[in-house]
């Protein structure tokens, strides 16, 4: 049974109200429905009619967890969640699996690399993106709890090596260089790129560049006090995301900045377009998202930064995409 | 169903569709469709459906649900003559101060969940019916669809699901008054064989005239709802029912009617003569 089935089998077991759903999508859950009784439902292939079961349930009092796959959860089902779930306010949660780069050698069809961008542009609608199993499984915990909708990004992956912060909605959490006062960089990520940032960050740390990195866990609400934070302590601020680079982290930061009128130099990472498909580590060396990568990219930037600052600046404000 | 209760209902229906017609002014609703499924409501609210305004609340209660919306003013009416809303509420139509406006809203006191998009509220349905009978409780639900908005793939990936979990406290009424927007439906995208349809999908069929109370009586009293199948009442009505003057008319479904027009349709649909109808008509195409 693995930590995903152990929270959900424990909450149910405390808490009437849960009702677990999934349109044909148990992999992660094989002890469940057993478990669970008339409590679980697969709905078979149907995003939409999973969605708006889910709605009616929780409008009479249930707190209802729903499964599939990010692509087809966000976008499939989109005007579902929309109409159904975030105009009710409903307490459903929708966790979205292989979202961002682990759909690797699906293709684009089943690439989630928007859902952050449209589920956060959901009036009453969370966005949690977990970097590990443990913060997935410490949110979720949370997010059981919460009374409102969720879009969940799945993930199973190994713990990474970080000092934990009890899970909060909106506060982001220092994964490296906590005690830095003043860094070189700040990078600002979520998910399963959080490795990638703290592995580039020792290798930029070896080379004097001092790196804090920061994992934003949700991405609404977002922690704008951390944004304003690196922008204000940082040469060089870093949003690295499995998303596109629209309407994701890069643009919250963005708005963030231009919110509060300040300025900062950003170097965004992110996809442009759909990647290309492959096997995962290839991918992250493809689209230049391996930690590797992610160092060059910061070290090239800080260089421009530099070579800039011996002229006079044309604006202060520089946000560009890489 | 005794002389007197037949009248009461059908005194009741008049009523409701007086409200629908005030509506139709200032601003106007989609009159057509709210006065096919009037009847109906008004039988369903009136002698089928477990629910008042004491127990709007409570976790026992039928649920209506309208997934056609845009036939909501048929359903405030029927809300205001059961007591669940206030008539003079029913003057807010279209104000911003309350939440009485084109489609169904569940701040409204007896209204169980938003609609607009049409294709929604069957799997909404399913969950509410699903939930009660998970807590055991007598719960049914009924969903109003248009047949119009059978054409959303939805309706049917939800039918199938429905029946695969034999959700068999649900009932879906099709309020088949032949007609979508501007266009005949079986000029569009035929429905036909419609009943055939959702037997295919696992659902058991009933047929009903939507505007006839003894005839609905007959088809609701015989509803049987432990069989393991969702069932499917398929009503038939004519849109514009009760007033000669739009009836059956591709041009009148949504109509804003002067205050005199409306003055001339509540005659009408006391049995004087025909209204004469000069405002502009609504056509798509």
């Amino acid at each position: 049974m693995n930590r995903y089935e152990t929270l959900l089998l424990d909450t149910a077991s405390r808490d009437e109200r849960l009702v677990v759903i999934t349109a044909e999508n148990r992999g992660h859950m094989r002890t469940v429905p057993p478990m669970l009784g008339d409590r679980f439902i697969d709905v078979g292939i149907a995003e939409q009619t999973m969605i708006g079961m889910a709605a009616g349930m929780a409008v009479r009092g249930r707190v209802v967890v729903t499964h599939a796959l990010a692509a087809f959860l966000t976008m499939r089902a989109f005007e579902f969640i929309r109409d159904d779930v975030a105009i009710a306010n409903a307490s459903v949660i929708m966790v979205g699996m292989v979202p961002g780069v682990l759909s690797d050698g699906n293709g684009p069809t089943h690439q989630a690399i928007e859902d952050v961008s449209i589920m956060r542009g959901l009036p009453n609608m969370g966005v949690f993106c977990p970097c590990d199993e443990s913060e997935f499984i410490d949110g979720m915990r949370v997010l059981l709890e919460s009374r409102r909708p969720w879009y969940v990004r799945y993930i199973s992956t190994p713990d990474l090596a970080i000092d934990r912060v009890a899970f909060e909605p909106g506060v982001a959490a220092v994964v490296r260089g906590e005690a830095l006062h003043r860094p070189n960089v700040t990078i600002l990520t979520y998910g399963f790129l959080t490795r990638q940032c703290i592995e580039a960050a020792e290798e930029l740390g070896r080379d004097d560049v001092q790196v804090r990195v920061v994992n934003m866990r949700t991405l609404k609400p977002a922690d704008e006090k951390s944004i304003l934070h690196a922008a204000a302590t940082s040469e060089l601020v870093v949003t690295v995301e499995d998303h596109l680079l629209t309407g994701g982290l890069a643009s919250i930061v963005a708005e963030t900045l231009m919110v509060h009128g300040k300025g900062a130099h950003v170097l965004t990472i992110g996809f442009p377009t759909w990647f290309t498909p492959g096997r995962l580590d290839e991918v992250l060396t493809n689209e230049r998202i391996s930690s590797s990568a992610i160092a060059q990219r910061i070290r090239q930037r800080l260089a421009d930064i530099v070579h800039a600052a011996v002229k006079p600046p044309s604006s202060t404000h520089e946000v560009s995409h890489d | 169903m005794t002389v007197d209760e037949r009248n009461e209902l059908e005194q009741a229906a008049l009523r409701v569709r007086q409200h629908i017609v005030r509506m139709s002014t200032n601003g106007g609703c989609f009159i057509g469709a709210s006065l096919s499924c009037a009847d109906l409501l008004v039988y369903l609210y009136w002698r089928f459906l477990n629910i008042s305004p004491m127990t709007v609340n409570a976790e026992d209660r039928d649920v209506l649900l309208l997934s056609k919306g845009h036939d909501v003013p048929a359903l405030y009416g029927v809300l205001a003559e059961r007591g669940f809303i206030s008539k003079a509420r029913l003057k807010n139509h279209l104000s911003v101060g309350d939440h009485i406006y084109w489609h169904p809203n569940r701040a409204v006191s007896g209204v169980e969940f938003h609609s607009g998009s049409l294709g929604h509220l069957l799997s909404v349905g399913m969950g509410m019916a699903l939930d009660a009978r998970m807590k055991g409780l007598p719960t049914r639900v009924v969903v109003i669809l248009g047949d119009g908005e059978l054409n959303e793939g939805s309706v049917w990936e939800a039918g199938l699901v429905a029946s695969a979990l034999s959700i068999d406290n649900l009932v879906a009424v099709v309020d088949r008054n032949h007609f979508q927007a501007n266009i005949r439906t079986e000029e569009l995208v035929p429905l036909e064989p419609l009943a055939e349809k959702f037997r295919a999908f696992g659902w058991d069929t009933m047929h009903v005239n939507g505007h006839d109370m003894e005839s609905l009586d007959e088809c609701f009293g015989a509803l049987q709802l432990s069989t393991g199948r969702p069932t499917v009442v398929i009503a038939d009505t004519r849109r514009g029912k009760g007033l000669p003057s739009i009836e059956e008319r591709a041009d009148r479904w949504f109509c804003n009617f002067s205050p005199e027009e409306a003055d001339a349709l509540l005659d009408e649909l006391a049995g004087n003569s025909r209204a004469t109808l000069t405002s502009e008509t609504l056509i798509v195409r």
